[in-house]
């Protein structure tokens, strides 16, 4: 036997053979690219993140230690918050109105009244700056900027909370850990702790935030905290975070975003991957000749195999590199781009963590998926030198090639698992996009399939040549469609969910549901405040009375019990939450009970009162009809028994609860109540809302129109940044286009030829290529916009649990801007073959 | 002599559209070393298919094929590249050069394949007995048709090959540049002592081998001795 030619050889057969194709090669990889740059600046982003969060981790919490808990601190809190020393801040949170004097604007916002040094470390960010320490020297407050800006109120002006009037000391930036997103959701209004009770807020049933920061003079034993004095906090029902635990905490919201993002860049990339593939088949294809030759002259199928495979890691590993390098300067601009998710300040710096992953990932996976056409290249017969025509493709059944699918399977697992941090949600990915990405194929083939079949002959020439363009040898129809396609179904479907979303909140309130919740109403408020809404005009469609308790025990298990015993089914909250009840004899219209049987009146001294839960309540919790449940009533304990369960409509803007007392028990209980009205518009809106804060300024107001707004605004920008990762997955599918139509350029050029020699115009010619790639594009359009329908209404039906009516008007225009680019591309890389004579043409391609 | 190149009985069969096809049957004979033979036949008589077959590109459907003695029938298609390596050369029709390697490369191909070293002396030496001594750097593309066949005529005999399989040498060529590459053709035949088998519609050309062996339908219609057989004999 011969021997085996070194290694050196296939390495330098690579580099001869490259040398006529380099600039095609990089073409191929050019796909990849953008994949990989999205990778790479999300794994840098993570990685200056933890960096920067490291840096930061004490004025992330602002203190060395945090105490806090929805239950006022008793004795053992007090006297365990004295023993720890050092310098310590109180803060209590609650939401309530403000009002502007100024302009007569009213908003429910978060409200923190705070006495003490608070922040130890890192500012509360003010304009004037002095204003973060000064605002505690007075009656003066600070206000959200986003709040101040919305009001059109400034420094220097008033605002006023609960009873009393504030200044506005200064325009509250940032506060510690805090993101920009949160505070577009709940803005904060700072105030001097002294002058709280003077507000009024603090009644019998707010739902106020206790907390305590302590700046300590020696480093917390964390072993000792967590031994000694994490069970007494938990049993009084305290929660508590240090420097380390706020800062695991925050690395954990910030995996969460980035392997969020990872993934839609891996998406991208996976997407290029399939560009690269169907490019090197074109590829293997014309080498075809040049591997029969070798094979003559005595290579083997191993040996001609590795010479390509070489060329692919290698241009593959350059692709990365590249790749690499936008990413890194792409991560220049995340920052901007996500600052109001980020709760640290960053200055993006170079990761060549981040950069060596990127390489590796997009190394392996471009290497992997052109092994699919790569394995061919080992059954190429050398008979190939005698009989040009004998391409025989073989591969299709080889084995091989089965275990490269397997591969590039278990690498997507491998890599969603690192991501997910568990195997069944990378299962879940893995088959998602498997499924998607056969389903688009699934399409494309079916839709080809189908022109094929009813091919419309009355069509003109031009039209029928473009038409047939798209089936003809060597097409790449399928695989454009896959890859422009995924795309487009990725934004639709996020446009979708934006709707649906929207649509279920808008929709909760129907023609004549109550569209605004007033809350915090004191018994003896309630027959003024329904005097004042109807006063103006406005219905009152009930009002609500609820008794906050405490859950002790359900049959024998406590909140201790629950603590030592981590086989019991029930959540761990289930002790420490607050219950907010209501008792009525009948059930509301968006309840049904599923099981059991609703007693409306509980006869005194009849036992156990029969309450009724929440179905999914019960069952998350594992409690069953006849279970014995012991509530603490502000002090006063109440036995009762699960007598029914209830499904509830959580859609509609009104009062739903999880646990439903009977008439007969609780009326004499401490309670506040709730009213619930229709407002037509906005205007009628503010007017009420000013006379309501004015005369009741403990009372809280949500309208339909600010969670809307609210909403809308998080919506958006959520959007924003998923749209603009989705974005790599389209430009990735369109470079696949541009390279694709470069790639079969040489053959569209034999084709153009033969027919302009046959006499076709220039016009003709122009026309023939611009409607096969307005056909491509419509039906790429059509197969993702088909592929969205379907995951929308999943996701409507199965995830929101609601209904779902697309928006043709959008979809359209996503669809005609993907053809509409599709045929530009097209167009504008095929202009050589329109533009210029047949003869020169070939003199210079062939 | 010892037979180089041995068939019995050899028959080769395609399957298409169902339907089998038999290309050759029952061909047998046997060619001693340092002959020449030419195979000729319409097309579609199976001429390059027979060639294909002696020449271990393809293996037979019935029949052996014993090629310096080598049982070619059981081997897979890398064994028989590991004897085409060894002990066979080509000519093309079509010429066959590596269209990204220069002409040098081209001929270094085979001997780089065994794993030799410095060989580009001998491949340059080859090439200047071909007449192209300063083209070595040349593409093909950048070749006219009878450079590249000589390129092609210098990499049949880089290794030195027991036998040569030329299918239709000049085929592509006009007449001045083929009488030229026949003559290469057969000075380097001569010299070296290889056995040659070349498959042609060329009589004049096939009249210069000792052998012809016409083939009609896939089976062999003539073998006989040409004059020039008689007076080598």
């Amino acid at each position: 036997m011969k021997p085996a030619p070194p290694f050196s050889w296939l390495l330098q057969m690579a580099w001869r053979d490259s040398r006529r194709n380099r600039s095609r090669l990089l073409l191929f990889v050019s796909s990849i690219i953008l994949g990989i740059a999205a990778l790479v600046a999300i794994y840098s982003l993570r990685e200056n993140m933890q960096a920067e969060v490291d840096r930061q981790a004490a004025s992330l919490l602002g203190a060395d230690l945090e105490l806090r808990s929805n239950k006022a601190p008793e004795t053992r809190i007090l006297r365990l918050a004295d023993s720890l020393g050092g310098q310590r801040s109180e803060e209590r949170d609650f939401t309530s109105m403000v009002y502007f004097p100024k302009n007569g604007g009213s908003r429910l916002v978060q409200v923190r009244a705070l006495e003490g040094n608070f922040p130890y470390y890192g500012e509360l960010e003010t304009e004037p700056a002095a204003a973060s320490r000064s605002f505690r020297n007075g009656r003066n407050a600070l206000v959200d900027q986003t709040l101040l800006l919305q009001f059109d109120a400034k420094p220097g002006d008033s605002v006023k909370v609960g009873n009393l009037t504030f200044r506005v000391a200064g325009s509250l930036l940032s506060a510690p850990g805090q993101t920009g997103i949160a505070a577009s959701v709940a803005p904060i209004v700072y105030l001097p702790m002294q002058y709280l009770e003077a507000t009024g807020l603090m009644q019998k049933g707010s739902r106020i935030n206790y907390k305590y920061f302590f700046k300590l003079d020696k480093p917390l034993n964390t072993e000792r905290f967590e031994k000694g004095i994490e069970p007494m906090l938990e049993k009084e029902g305290w929660s508590y975070d240090t420097v380390e635990s706020q800062k695991e905490d925050t690395n954990r919201s910030l995996r969460d975003l980035t392997q969020f993002l990872a993934l839609v860049s891996f998406i991208a990339l996976l997407l290029g991957c399939i560009g690269v593939a169907s490019a090197i088949q074109i590829y293997v294809r014309e080498k075809i000749g040049a591997v029969a030759i070798l094979r003559c002259l005595g290579a083997a199928g191993k040996e001609a195999f590795l010479i390509y495979l070489i060329q692919i890691i290698v241009i593959g590993f350059l692709g990365a590199i590249v790749g690499a390098v936008l990413g890194t300067v792409i991560q220049q601009f995340l920052p901007a781009l996500l600052q109001d998710f980020l709760p640290v300040d960053l200055e993006p710096s170079i990761s060549w963590k981040a950069i060596l992953q990127g390489i590796l990932v997009g190394t392996i996976i471009s290497a992997l998926f052109a092994l699919l056409p790569l394995v061919s290249i080992r059954n190429v017969s050398p008979l190939n030198t005698l009989r040009a025509s004998l391409q025989q493709d073989a591969g299709k059944r080889d084995p091989v090639r089965w275990l490269v699918y397997g591969l590039i399977l278990l690498f997507v697992l491998g890599f969603s698992r690192l991501q997910l941090g568990s195997w069944n949600n990378a299962l879940a990915f893995t088959l998602g996009i498997a499924v998607a990405f056969l389903a688009l194929a699934g399409i494309a083939a079916l839709l080809v399939r189908t022109i094929r079949r009813f091919f419309p002959q009355s069509l003109p020439f031009t039209g029928r040549q473009g038409l047939a363009n798209l089936f003809r040898p060597n097409n790449q129809t399928t695989i454009l469609i896959v890859v422009i396609g995924l795309g487009t179904a990725f934004i639709c479907t996020l446009f979708s969910i934006q709707t649906i979303l929207l649509n279920r909140v808008s929709r909760s309130a129907g023609e004549q549901q109550p569209n605004t919740v007033l809350f915090d109403i004191q018994p003896g408020q309630k027959e003024q405040l329904v005097a004042l809404t109807q006063q103006q005009g406005l219905p009152v469609q009930g009002t609500v009375p609820i008794v906050t308790m405490r859950l002790e025990r359900i049959n024998n298990i406590t909140g201790e019990s629950l603590l030592k015993d981590s086989t019991l089914p029930q959540q761990s909250w289930i002790f420490s939450r607050e219950y907010r009840v209501t008792f009525r004899d009948t059930l509301s219209d968006s309840e049904k009970i599923s099981k059991g049987k609703w007693q409306g009146k509980a006869a005194a001294g009849a036992g156990a009162i029969p309450v009724s839960l929440e179905a999914r309540f019960a069952e998350r919790n594992k409690i069953e009809l006849g279970d014995t449940l012991y509530f603490n009533v502000q002090g006063a304990p109440i036995t009762t028994t699960v007598g029914s369960l209830r499904t509830v409509d959580w859609n509609r803007i009104q009062t739903n609860f999880l646990v439903l007392f009977p008439t007969g028990v609780l009326e004499a209980a401490p309670q506040f109540h709730v009213l619930l009205t229709r407002i037509p518009g906005k205007e009628v809106s503010a007017r009420y809302q000013q006379a309501v804060v004015r005369q009741f300024p403990n009372v809280s107001i949500i309208d339909l129109g600010l969670v809307l707004s609210v909403l809308d605004k998080l919506l958006e920008k959520v959007g924003f940044v998923i749209r603009f990762m989705a974005g790599f997955s389209i430009v990735t599918g369109l470079v696949v286009l541009i390279a694709s139509v470069l790639i079969s350029r040489y053959q569209r050029m034999q084709e153009s030829v033969l027919l302009r020699t046959l006499g076709a115009s220039r016009k003709q010619i122009f026309y023939i290529i611009a409607l096969e790639y307005f056909f491509l594009g419509a039906l790429a359009a059509l197969a993702g916009i088909a592929l969205s329908l379907v995951a929308s209404w999943l996701l409507a039906h199965y995830f929101f649990d609601t209904e779902f009516t697309p928006q043709l008007l959008p979809l359209l225009t996503v669809a005609l801007a993907i053809c509409g680019l599709t045929v530009l591309i097209g167009l504008f890389n095929s202009r050589t073959v329109v533009n210029r004579p047949p003869l020169e043409v070939l003199r210079e391609e062939v | 002599m010892a037979s180089i190149l041995d068939l019995q009985s050899v028959g080769k069969t395609y399957q298409s559209g169902g339907r089998s096809l038999t290309v050759l049957d029952q061909v047998s004979f046997t060619l001693e070393e340092g002959a020449t033979m030419a195979i000729v036949g319409p097309s579609g008589s199976g001429k390059t298919t027979l060639l294909g077959l002696a020449a271990g590109l393809d293996r037979a459907s019935t029949g052996s094929v014993l090629l310096n003695g080598i049982a070619l029938d059981k081997m897979s298609e890398d064994q028989r590249a590991a004897v085409r390596n060894q002990h066979v050369g080509f000519i093309f029709q079509n010429f066959q050069l590596l269209p990204t390697l220069t002409a040098l490369e081209n001929v270094m191909v085979p001997l780089e394949l065994r794993g030799e070293r410095n060989i580009k002396s001998r491949a340059q030496a080859l090439l200047q007995k071909v007449g192209l001594a300063d083209r070595g750097h040349h593409y093909p593309l950048q070749l006219s048709g009878g450079e590249q066949q000589r390129v092609s005529l210098a990499r049949a005999f880089s290794n030195q090959p027991r036998i040569l399989f030329a299918d239709e040498p000049t085929g592509n060529l006009d007449a001045e540049t083929s009488d030229r590459i026949i003559e290469l053709i057969f000075d380097l035949n001569r010299e070296a002592g290889t056995t040659l088998v070349l498959v042609t519609h060329d009589s004049e050309l096939a009249s210069r081998t000792g052998r012809i062996l016409r083939i009609k339908g896939g089976r062999i219609v003539s073998d006989e001795a040409t004059l020039n057989q008689a007076l080598a004999g």
